[in-house]
């Protein structure tokens, strides 16, 4: 059973049509790269995966290891192992980051029969976590990426993957606007994430990111489908000659 | 199709039911007679009943209120009875063990226990919060009241106050307040029937919350309480209200009014959290409350501070204030007023700047979901004399849905040069994006919503005391359900 299963998907938002018969599988243990220009659908994929109000499928199959997933609720499919890392995360002034990450595990413990995680192993996986991405503790007491800056944002979406574990994590070109540090960490982060039980979706414009992230696939979307899928020197590939080879 | 996440559904008001208990109730009808029969009943003295035919003549001549941004039909007064009261208390209460077993188990259904063994809601550790607890017209139960003795403390209904301590009643009673002071005030003057009193001698520091709990039980009655608290030079009190009533078709008035006193170097920390039934979905039924409550800073360096979380009521007209006559006082005051459904709330506070030096904050967080209208309205005030006062003031509102509103209308006189006042004021909506962010996370809208307002509402609940802001997030999250699809 794949890890992710999507047969010829169309799908838009706001009635307009985006995705125009995209087919991907892929199966635990793999590191997959999206790329593509824009307005290609990169990220209607990303948010369809994860069930966005206002992104409607029109036809086509939608799987997540095994189940479909058109009729769930966005926080059911991030329950089932379902992660997506935002690329403009919003701020949610006044819930501190702590409660927050804290509400997001428990919600997920208790999908699966759990109760909450004691206290103080919480607050150490936390700190562990945090320390790891280089961010200042201090940043978990403050409002979900309140005056975050950009990197910060992205890191805390990386944080939240680590913690949460999910078996897919969808990864919205995190890379952007990152400078090169912070991309080192975010990468650093991913490859620790990475393992043989689950699979990771990396959208991303630029080649760049794969050179720290090594993907298995390397599929190029352009006008809502895929159009070439190789292995990772096809990034290599796009990254000298450009996408217009590929969509002309 | 989008789904607005917004939607709403049933709501539950889970103090809603009534209490099956015989009452002595005036027949509708208010006229000066009926002022006579309730002070009667009180036993009070001659400037008692004086005094309350005064306010009456005064209200006679006077015009309900009509610039706040609230809409109701207009209210018939002949309509209302002026007294109720249960029948096994027709001579009062003269302990714990007299008490209707039938009027206990209400307390205990709201999570008021009345012994003294108990405490509030949730609290059992906590168990240092004296209670009075007023059913309707009369106060049914008055705990603790041996243990604040001691401490020289004086915490009783105010009818008993006006017998057995006149001269304190006498001097602060419309000290605050006075009988012309608005519509539903004089109102209040003339047919008060109960309510609490506090007086914490000099250098005292009370050693327990005091808490009155306020129930509209009878069909048709007004609730007309009057509470007077005094904090001599250098003491300290805090205290609770908290008030419920059953769900009824028909509107009920509660015009209350509250006065507080603090003397040199006093502080009252005053904590509401008003949960009265706020009407069914369509706007029928509910509390219409009327209340007026203001604190005087008498002395110098003496602090009020009124903390609020408003959740019911189908319509609010309420502003809490402070008057900063001695130099160097501060007040406060924090609020957090939610409506659903069809609530209206005005409300807000005045800050009245007369000494020197005086200083005030006003935080107000105003939710409004639902088609509800939601206003802040303050007045900030300094007078010549008010050298050097300062005032900040921040109002936020927060909407959910699209068929609410929030209104803010503050009003700044300054006549000192020398002041500093200072207003910031948001309006920020629940977006759709932030809610996906926690789905996205596995948290449900439902949850997810109740957090971001409990974010939003953090730092008026930091201001209460701790078992109140447990109780007061929990409210909250009550009137949140349905707002969430």
């Amino acid at each position: 059973m794949s890890l992710l299963q999507v047969d010829d998907l169309h799908a838009g938002v706001d009635g307009q049509a985006i995705l125009k018969g995209l087919t991907l599988r892929m199966d635990a243990g793999e590191v997959h790269a999206l790329m593509g220009p824009n307005g290609s659908g990169k990220s209607t994929l990303a948010n369809v995966l994860a069930g966005r109000p206002g992104y409607e499928v029109t036809s086509g199959r939608l799987s997540f290891k095994g189940r479909p997933l058109d009729q769930e609720a966005p926080e059911v499919r991030a329950q089932a192992g379902l992660f997506m890392a935002f690329q403009y995360p919003v701020e949610i002034p006044g819930v501190s980051n702590m409660e927050f990450l804290k509400a997001a595990q428990d919600s997920h413990r208790k999908a699966n029969g759990l109760g909450p995680e004691s206290p103080v192993a919480f607050m150490q996986r936390v700190r562990t976590l945090t320390e790891g991405l280089a961010l200042n503790p201090e940043f978990l007491k403050r409002g979900v990426n309140e005056g975050f800056s950009g990197g910060e944002k992205k890191r805390n979406e990386i944080l939240q993957m680590l913690l949460l574990e999910p078996t897919l994590a969808v990864l919205d070109e995190t890379d952007s606007g990152l400078d090169i540090d912070a991309m080192q960490t975010v990468a650093s982060g991913v490859n620790r994430f990475r393992s043989a039980n689950n699979g990771v979706l990396l959208i991303t414009h630029y080649q760049r990111l794969l050179n720290h992230v090594v993907p298995d696939f390397v599929h190029v979307l352009a006008d809502g489908r895929i159009v070439e899928s190789g292995g990772k020197e096809l990034a290599h590939a796009l990254e000298e000659r450009g996408y217009a080879w590929l969509t002309a | 199709m989008r789904e607005s996440p917004l939607d709403i559904v049933d709501q539950e008001y889970r103090a809603g039911f009534t209490t099956d208990v015989e009452a002595d109730t005036l027949p509708p009808g208010l006229d000066e007679g009926v002022v006579r029969y309730i002070s009667e009943k009180k036993r009070e003295p001659r400037w008692m009943v004086d005094w309350r035919l005064a306010a009456y003549r005064i209200w006679r001549g006077m015009a309900q209120p009509d610039w706040a941004h609230v809409h109701f039909p207009p209210i018939d007064f002949e309509a209302i009875s002026y007294y109720s009261a249960p029948k096994s208390l027709q001579d009062g209460p003269k302990s714990l063990d007299e008490v209707d077993p039938e009027l206990l188990r209400t307390y205990e259904k709201l999570g008021i226990p009345l012994h003294e063994q108990g405490a509030l809601a949730g609290v059992a550790k906590a168990g240092n919060v004296a209670v009075d607890a007023v059913f309707d017209s009369v106060s049914i139960a008055t705990t603790f009241k041996d243990k604040l003795k001691e401490a020289g403390v004086i915490f009783c209904p105010i009818s008993e106050a006006v017998q057995e301590h006149p001269d304190l009643v006498q001097k602060y009673l419309g000290s605050v307040v006075p009988q012309r002071d608005n519509f539903y005030a004089a109102l209040n003057c003339a047919v008060f029937s109960d309510g609490s009193f506090v007086y914490v001698p000099k250098g005292v520091r009370c050693p327990m919350e005091l808490s009155t709990y306020f129930r509209i039980n009878e069909r048709n009655t007004g609730q007309f309480e009057r509470t007077l608290i005094v904090a001599d030079a250098g003491a300290y009190v805090s205290y609770l209200e908290g008030c419920t009533a059953p769900m009824r078709d028909e509107n009920q008035l509660h015009a209350a009014v509250v006065e507080l006193v603090a003397l040199d170097d006093a502080e009252i920390k005053y904590s509401t959290v008003q949960n009265w039934y706020p009407g069914d979905q369509d706007g029928k039924g509910g509390i219409y409350n009327f209340v007026t409550k203001r604190g005087a800073c008498l002395g110098r360096a003496s602090k009020i501070s009124w903390t609020q979380v408003e959740t019911g009521s189908a319509i609010t007209w309420k502003y809490p204030s402070v008057v900063l006559r001695g130099a160097g006082s501060v007040g406060e005051f924090y609020s957090v007023a939610m409506t659903n459904n069809r609530q209206q709330a005005d409300t807000g506070t005045k800050m009245v700047h007369l000494g020197p030096d005086t200083r005030s904050t006003i935080i107000s967080k105003g939710i409004s979901a639902g088609r509800s209208q939601n206003s802040y309205r303050g007045l900030v005030r300094t007078s010549p004399a008010a050298r050097g006062a300062r005032n900040y003031t921040r109002c936020d509102s927060l909407l959910l849905g699209d068929t609410c509103g929030a209104h803010t209308f503050p009003y700044i006189e300054n006549k000192s040069p020398s002041a500093t006042v200072e207003h910031e004021a948001t309006t920020s909506k629940v977006s759709d994006d932030q809610l996906f962010l926690c789905q996205q996370r596995g948290i449900d809208p439902e949850k997810a919503i109740s957090m971001i307002v409990n974010g939003f509402c953090k730092d008026v609940f930091r201001e209460l005391p701790m078992e109140f802001a447990v109780e007061a997030g929990k409210l909250l999250e009550v009137s949140l359900e349905g707002a969430v699809g």
